[in-house]
């Protein structure tokens, strides 16, 4: 058992787990934060993806011993129901899901796009979201969600 | 004269079982139907919006509750508009006029001269000191739903027919605690199951302390004769447990599989129980043409693998679950755990999409049982991706054969479906199916009998087994393969996706041999079907029909048309293809018909949806099977489309708004499913008639 320091959107929590423990099983069960979803523990689909410093990670699998000192960004950090990102409200606007629970991962795996490429092309915005499974079908919704949402943001 | 009550109705005649105006000021309204990704929850809501007179946002869902809310059975069948959204309407109807024939008493005045808006009830257009929360105590609740009130005309509906959007999005889309995979309660114990391989496997050995080992931590191992499962406080160490376990169990009777059982033309030459429908035996008259498709065994792949919370506390067990059925969960848990189901509850919560019958009822009854095991502790129960894939029910493979006889002008005047396929159907409760784990108990229940989808319903194996077209005779033989390999069980669309593969394929062959576009040659068969004639021809106008190229050029355009179990929502769908070893589907174009619409938006998404899935069952889609069971266990061996894959999509709804709301979830499988066979078979100028279309299928074909 180890004694770790996390800084997770931006606050610094204590976390006494093994170093071994993957990061999603932190984020839920000992930090509160469900967001990030539990799909395959396989890095196969996508729906657990959060940022640290910036890039895109399986939370999955990635164990917490190696993140000490890292910004973990899940999708909690981005907004809220009451007060969604742009991003998020791209994804309403454009009512761009079914059951929802690939959302997580490909809008955090879209922050990291958009941040490092404000304006993605279609070809772009594909390659990034191609390693995530949407199993209903809610493709063409996203890649437009996440145009309207390279529009939105763009404008000051 | 009023149409019989829906079945909805006659199950649950208790008003109270379905609306209460709560002190809050709003309304709550109670269904069965469960959302599962489909936007219902939203629509019902619209739809006791416009009924009631009230905004949107006064109107609170309760969904999936056996404590309160009605038994609708299962989610299914694209019966939730058509059956629980009626029975919603006549429900809200009925309270708003016996509220009113109330208040006309009591204002003593024509009841003609009382309206509603906003709750509140008006007297010749003013607002009178009586709304639906104050009359609420004084109408008779316990006087059974009549059905005798009418519904508004469709010219007075406000909320029907817009694209409101859905409730539950913000949600998912901002990573709230939604799902039942997010559900925390306090003194919550994670847990894990090692799955019993087979019905009748038993477990010789188990090596708890290499377990143990591996979980690194504390475990408690929970048996009941040969259901095991791992529980503790630790997440980690419990799934670490349930990665260890199979090496450190040793079972007997387990099933040995071959692989050439994942394909549907394995299915001919087993045991079956046999039957016929439609018309007499073929008069071996005009020219005879056959031939024979068939499709492999297909998986939900639902997103998540299922999750169920359970805890036992004062004798009673209360489970909380993304299945599509609370009320049939309480009976069938109640059943394998010889309980009262009065000490049952079962609350629905959402889980990852769900398009039938997969692993959630099961993974309900793995936690039922240890929470009986450990009562007082909320039981997390978390399946692995892994055993969802390898013990969630397959949508079984199939084989079709079609036999038609012709006419002069190249017309069939007598076609025959016969059809191999496992049964399409067994929910547990359904035909003396049950839950996976009751298999493992000490007394399992006894084994399921040969029984699918009756033809009233649908049919099974046999939906859309009957062309939508217009045949002089027609008949369905269907065997139902009673000894599958695997369990097999619902999957959007049953049957349909096979046999309008196959029935849309013939016709296209059809029309080739009688020298006519495969359009043409529908559309006079469609002479007597207004809804489907102008369906399909608004279809092939938007994918540019009349500019269809020369067959073999590697590009392709095919076209397909039907309405799903022959009652329910038309869909045309055109596909355009490239091929070279591969298929890429490039651009699809829809036209539906669902009748009156309540969401148009949540049904686009459900068109399109169903689509982009099956696009993804006829390119990439095939369980494989072997040695104990399932093959294919994890995404890499089980591909679906991936964004990278999806076509363009054009979705158009026709307007029918004088016709009832249809059922639109599954409209579009068979057809997609039919437009690309044929865009493939005219891209290639020859037709690949086993899916799914992969490469190795096409160069075979080419060859």
């Amino acid at each position: 058992m180890a004694d770790l320091e996390l800084t997770v959107n931006g606050t610094k929590r204590r976390v006494a787990a093994p170093e071994t423990t993957p990061l999603i099983y932190v984020l839920h069960n000992e930090l509160g934060l469900t967001g990030s979803r539990y799909g395959c523990g396989l890095e196969q689909c996508g729906s657990c993806m959060v940022l640290v410093d910036g890039e895109p990670v399986y939370s999955c699998s990635r164990e917490v011993g190696t993140l000490a000192g890292r910004a973990i960004t899940t999708i909690e950090a981005l907004g809220s129901v009451e007060k969604p990102h742009p991003l998020q409200q791209a994804f309403i606007d454009e009512q761009a899901g079914q059951c929802g629970y690939c959302l997580s991962g490909i809008i955090i795996r879209a922050k990291a796009l958009l941040d490092s490429n404000p304006q993605p092309s279609r070809a772009e915005i594909v390659a990034a979201l191609d390693r995530h499974i949407c199993r209903c079908g809610a493709h063409q919704r996203i890649l437009h969600a996440v145009e309207r949402a390279a529009k939105t943001m763009s404008k000051p | 004269m009023n149409a019989p009550l829906p079945l909805s109705l006659r199950e649950n005649p208790q008003l109270t079982r379905w609306i209460r105006f709560l002190d809050d000021g709003t309304v709550r309204i109670a269904t069965g139907r469960v959302e599962i990704g489909q936007g219902i929850v939203t629509a019902l809501a619209q739809i006791a919006a416009d009924e009631l007179d009230v905004p949107l946002d006064r109107v609170k869902m309760l969904s999936g509750d056996t404590d309160e809310g009605p038994n609708e059975l299962y989610t299914s069948s694209s019966l939730s508009i058509e059956v629980g959204g009626a029975s919603v309407r006549l429900v809200c109807a009925e309270i708003r006029a016996r509220m009113l024939d109330f208040l006309a008493l009591r204002l003593n005045c024509a009841r003609d001269e009382l309206d509603v808006s906003d709750g509140v009830f008006t007297h010749n257009g003013v607002a009178t000191d009586y709304d639906y929360w104050k009359v609420a105590p004084s109408i008779d609740w316990n006087a059974p739903v009549s059905g005798m009130a009418a519904p508004k005309p469709v010219s007075a509906h406000r909320l029907i027919g817009q694209s409101v959007p859905r409730f539950d999005l913000p949600a998912k889309m901002t990573g709230a605690p939604i799902f039942v995979h997010d559900l925390r309660l306090p003194g919550m114990l994670h847990a894990r199951v090692l799955r019993q391989p087979n019905r009748g496997a038993s477990l010789v050995s188990l090596n708890e302390a290499a377990i143990r080992r591996a979980a690194g931590s504390d475990i408690r191992i929970v048996r009941v004769h040969h259901f095991v499962a791992f529980v503790g406080e630790d997440e980690t160490a419990v799934q670490r447990a349930v990665v260890a376990a199979p090496d450190h169990a040793r079972w007997d009777g387990v099933r040995d599989l071959d692989p050439t059982q994942s394909e549907g033309k394995w299915l001919r030459d087993q045991q079956s129980d046999d039957r016929r429908y439609g018309a007499p035996e073929a008069k071996a008259e005009g020219r005879k043409v056959e031939a024979t498709f068939s499709r492999g065994y297909l998986s939900h792949a639902s997103l998540a693998p299922s999750c169920a919370v359970a805890e036992f506390k004062d004798g009673h067990l209360t489970i909380w679950s993304h299945g599509q059925g609370m009320h049939p969960l309480r009976t069938n848990v109640a059943l394998a755990l010889d309980i009262d189901p009065e000490t049952v509850s079962a609350h629905h919560m959402h889980g990852a999409g769900c398009y039938g019958h997969n692993g959630a009822d099961d993974c309900a009854m793995d936690a039922a049982i240890i929470a009986r095991e450990i009562p007082n502790r909320p039981i997390r129960m978390l399946w692995t991706r892994q055993d969802e894939f390898g013990f969630e029910p397959l949508s079984s493979a199939m084989m079709v054969t079609l036999q038609a006889h012709l006419d002069d002008k190249g017309y069939p005047r007598d076609l025959t479906t016969e059809i191999w396929s496992g049964t399409h159907v067994q929910r547990p409760g359904v035909g003396g199916a049950t839950l996976l784990a009751a298999e493992a108990l000490p007394k399992p229940l006894p084994p399921w009998a040969p029984f699918d989808a009756p033809e009233e319903r649908g049919g099974g194996a046999t939906r859309n087994a009957v062309p939508i077209y217009a045949i002089a005779a027609h008949r369905i033989l269907h065997h139902l393969v009673t000894t599958m390999p695997v369990r097999t069980s619902a999957l959007r669309g049953l049957g349909a996706p096979v046999n309008v593969f196959a029935i849309e394929g013939l016709m296209d062959d059809l029309a080739a041999n009688a020298g006519e576009d495969p359009l043409a040659y529908r559309l006079a068969m469609l002479q007597s079907d207004p809804r489907a004639h102008r369906l399909l021809t608004r279809c092939a106008d938007m994918c540019s029909w009349s500019g269809r190229g020369a067959a073999g050029s590697g590009k392709g355009l095919g076209i397909a048309v039907g309405r799903y179990k022959n009652i329910s929502a038309y869909a045309a769908v055109a596909a355009e293809v490239e091929v070279d070893e591969h298929v890429r589907v490039t651009r699809i174009w829809c036209t539906a018909d669902a009748g009156l619409v309540i969401n148009p938006d949540g049904i686009r998404n459900q068109l399109e949806g169903g689509i982009i899935q099956a696009t993804s069952f006829a390119l990439k889609e095939q369980v494989r099977l072997g040695g104990d069971g399932v093959r294919s266990r994890d995404w890499d061996s089980y591909p679906v489309l991936r964004f990278s894959e999806v076509p363009e999509i054009a979705c158009e709804l026709m307007d029918a708004r004088e016709h009832p709301s249809l059922g639109a979830g599954e409209c579009t499988i068979g057809p997609t499913v039919g437009a690309i066979g044929n865009a493939v078979a005219h891209a290639l100028g020859k037709r690949v008639h086993d899916l799914p279309m992969t490469r190795e299928r096409i160069i075979a074909a080419l060859a």
